[in-house]
């Protein structure tokens, strides 16, 4: 088992989130991981993104190659598009599909929603619309990560069990929010 | 066995509290916040008995770490690249009068300079201090250098620089704990002299630290942080320091076929380097930084030099970070094509949050600013450097920690009017309070503004030391009472924070205006937490 994955987003979507819960639940899988993360000026509306990377073998970059990752999993779909050169040819994307437009001009959803449905292998989500069903916009980030679970190479319930785990410190209502949000978009995907 | 799922800096964190850390002493800077933060953490969940708090500045902090360590306890101080020059008087000196307790300075660069304004690397400041550096290869290596690295500085007696770089800081695996070292008893020196650097003392005390360099140079030759990997094919050998060593492993899948000397500890293992210059045809050189063990193979005449290749002649790229396709491409080894660069992206570069307390004070200090297009702003370093950038355009400069104040009076001194300085709460307090005395020693027309967000904000919301402060501290540096103003940045006292900003512009004298509001986020982090400030 090897998966190389890129995740992108903006600064507040929670995107380190998704990588604490991959991370926890490959820990808990007993698989060796290695995650990169960009901290500081990328906080402020910037651009956020982490390699991830999953192996039931010995793990040696914390950056992954150009042409190699298995999946781009993004919270925002320009973010999505910013990557595309790591992905390989047979590589999955798996995007929310509402844009983050703090800068401008911005492209035009119709232009992002093209180039990414042009995609070979991909999965567009509108986490925001899927994560209010669960009652909380707040658990997008959890909603892109629930459609994206059926490709990172971990168990469903080692995910679930990762949300508890990294949400703990919240009430009981966030992590089943979280939990929630998990589901319906794993729904979406599947 | 336990494993905990880390990032480099908190890696290293936990090896320092599991190697009987007392204390650790730090000012904030990308990428090394995490450490003391890591160690902040634990000592709050377990109630350890070890110091925490962050200092005012490097020097401080460095200082404050010497004092530890000439107590005869573990001590270490943390600092970004850039932060090593505001220590670097205690940095050189603490070389020279030694270590009792343990005593490791942590430097994290930033190569391609992702949060910073260079990508000096602090290697080079080994050679001036002459100390040994431990550059840990991956998370584990960086649980594993400070239990090192104390016993190293104990039993030679002399501070140890722990060289990070960005991506070792700031990326996760799992790391294997091991076992836990008691903290030092007090032991102050024996010799009461060691830590007086009179000529006569230091003179004495030079000559023993460049007599320890072959024992530092032995260290090296045997540390289990270097390594010599025999490949067998002799055509070409490699070295590979810090992070690179993951880079070339990872090119070749962990089968690398040549000899690979893989180099995380320093003065430069000399004896490994003569051995792979003696089997191999060519070496190539992977370095996270400057060319720094290129250089001193090279030397200046350097009759080896067409065998020797990497940053300096170009066979790598002579700045900016590695990265496993640079490596690659250096190796001549094939690229991997992933899908084309999607053609519609744009830029999303980092903005000042909305509702940012800086949005209102620049937005008050341009309307005054446009009508002296002749006068300049001089920043600083902080949130509000992003004043650089639209809407604003506020600032002309921003060169180092707490140049506003001190640049802006050069300028003034020079005739440039008016001259205004912004700078934050936190690095008011860094380095800001200094440059100020000399303005007040002259009654420099400056316009100082201080941007007081009651925190460090850029690295994420950390204490700063000013707050509540700043007015007591710029009236005891002899500011007029009458000068020093106070401010609300909001939208609705525009029209009031422009007539104050004007009028202390107009005055041909020091002024401090302290425009006070506190930083969004952490506004909202204590908000939830039900309390405030």
């Amino acid at each position: 088992m090897k998966k190389d994955i890129i995740l992108a987003g903006v600064g507040g979507q929670g995107l380190l989130s998704i990588a604490a819960v991959i991370g926890e639940a490959a820990l808990r899988s007993g698989l060796f991981i290695k995650q990169s993360e960009v901290h500081g000026m990328a906080q402020r509306g910037g651009v956020v993104q982490s390699h991830m990377r999953l192996s039931d073998g010995a793990i040696y970059s914390d950056l992954i190659k150009e042409g190699s990752a298995d999946l781009i999993l993004a919270t925002e779909p320009l973010e999505a598009l910013r990557y595309l050169e790591y992905l390989k040819g047979e590589g999955m994307l798996v995007t929310n599909s509402v844009a983050f437009k703090n800068v401008d001009p911005y492209p035009q959803d119709s232009e992002i929603r093209e180039r990414i449905e042009a995609l070979p292998h991909h999965l567009l989500i509108d986490a925001v619309a899927i994560a209010k069903e669960a009652s909380s916009i707040r658990c997008a980030n959890m909603v892109v990560l629930g459609a994206g679970s059926p490709f990172i190479g971990i168990p469903e319930s080692a995910l679930r069990e990762a949300i508890a785990k990294v949400f703990s410190g919240k009430s009981a209502t966030i992590v089943e929010v979280n939990l929630k949000g998990f589901d319906l978009g794993r729904d979406a995907s599947l | 066995m336990t494993t905990k799922l880390l990032l480099g800096d908190e890696a290293l964190a936990q090896g320092a509290l599991d190697a009987g850390l007392s204390g650790t002493y730090a000012y904030p800077g990308t990428p090394s916040t995490e450490i003391t933060e890591y160690v902040q953490r634990r000592v709050r969940a377990e109630g350890l008995d070890v110091h925490c708090r962050w200092s005012t500045n490097e020097k401080v902090a460095l200082e404050e770490a010497i004092g530890m360590s000439y107590a005869g306890k573990r001590a270490m101080v943390s600092m970004k690249h850039v932060g090593l020059n505001v220590a670097a008087d205690p940095f050189v000196n603490a070389a020279i009068a030694g270590a009792n307790g343990g005593l490791l300075i942590n430097v994290a660069d930033d190569p391609s300079m992702h949060s910073s304004q260079n990508e000096q690397d602090s290697r080079l400041y080994t050679d001036i201090a002459l100390i040994p550096c431990v550059e840990p290869s991956n998370q584990q290596e960086a649980y594993a250098a400070p239990a090192y690295a104390f016993e190293l500085s104990e039993r030679m007696n002399i501070p140890v620089l722990i060289r990070l770089t960005t991506r070792l800081s700031h990326s996760r695996s799992v790391v294997k704990m091991g076992e836990k070292h008691g903290a030092n008893k007090l032991a102050p020196p024996t010799d009461r002299r060691q830590y007086i650097l009179l000529p006569a003392n230091a003179r004495q005390s030079y000559r023993d630290l460049i007599a320890r360099q072959p024992q530092l140079l032995t260290e090296s030759e045997t540390s289990p942080f270097n390594r010599y990997e025999g490949g067998a094919d002799k055509t070409r050998g490699i070295i590979a320091s810090g992070i690179a060593y993951n880079y070339v492993q990872e090119a070749y899948n962990g089968a690398c076929p040549y000899p690979l000397l893989k180099i995380s500890q320093y003065p430069i293992p000399l004896a490994s380097v003569r051995r792979l210059f003696a089997q191999c045809d060519e070496v190539i050189l992977f370095e996270e930084g400057y060319p720094f063990i290129e250089g001193k193979l090279r030397g200046l005449l350097g009759d080896r030099e067409s065998m020797i290749h990497g940053r300096l002649d170009g066979t790598v790229p002579r700045t900016g970070e590695l990265n496993p396709e640079i490596v690659a491409q250096a190796l001549g080894l094939p690229h991997m094509a992933g899908l084309p660069h999607s053609d519609i992206l744009v830029a999303r570069p980092p903005a000042l949050c909305p509702g940012c307390p800086h949005t209102d004070t620049y937005r008050a200090l341009n309307a005054v600013m446009d009508r002296f297009p002749q006068g300049r702003v001089f920043s600083d370093i902080g949130c509000y450097t992003l004043g650089a950038l639209p809407p604003h355009e506020a600032i002309d400069t921003c060169v180092e920690m707490g140049a506003s104040i001190t640049m802006a009076k050069g300028a003034s001194d020079a005739g440039l009017a008016p001259a205004v300085a912004v700078i934050g709460d936190s690095t008011f307090t860094h380095s800001g309070m200094t440059g100020l005395l000399d303005c007040v020693s002259e009654d420099a027309p400056v316009t100082i503004i201080i941007f007081d967000n009651l925190t460090v904000a850029m690295t994420g919301g950390q204490e700063s030391k000013a707050t509540n402060r700043l007015a007591a501290i710029c009236r005891g540096l002899g500011v007029s009472k009458d000068h020093i103003k106070t401010i609300v940045p909001l939208p609705k006292n525009h029209g009031d924070n422009v007539a104050v900003i004007a009028k202390e512009v107009d005055y041909q004298g020091t002024s401090v205006i302290i425009a006070v509001r506190e930083c969004v986020q952490t506004l909202r982090r204590h908000a939830r937490k039900g309390g405030t400030k």
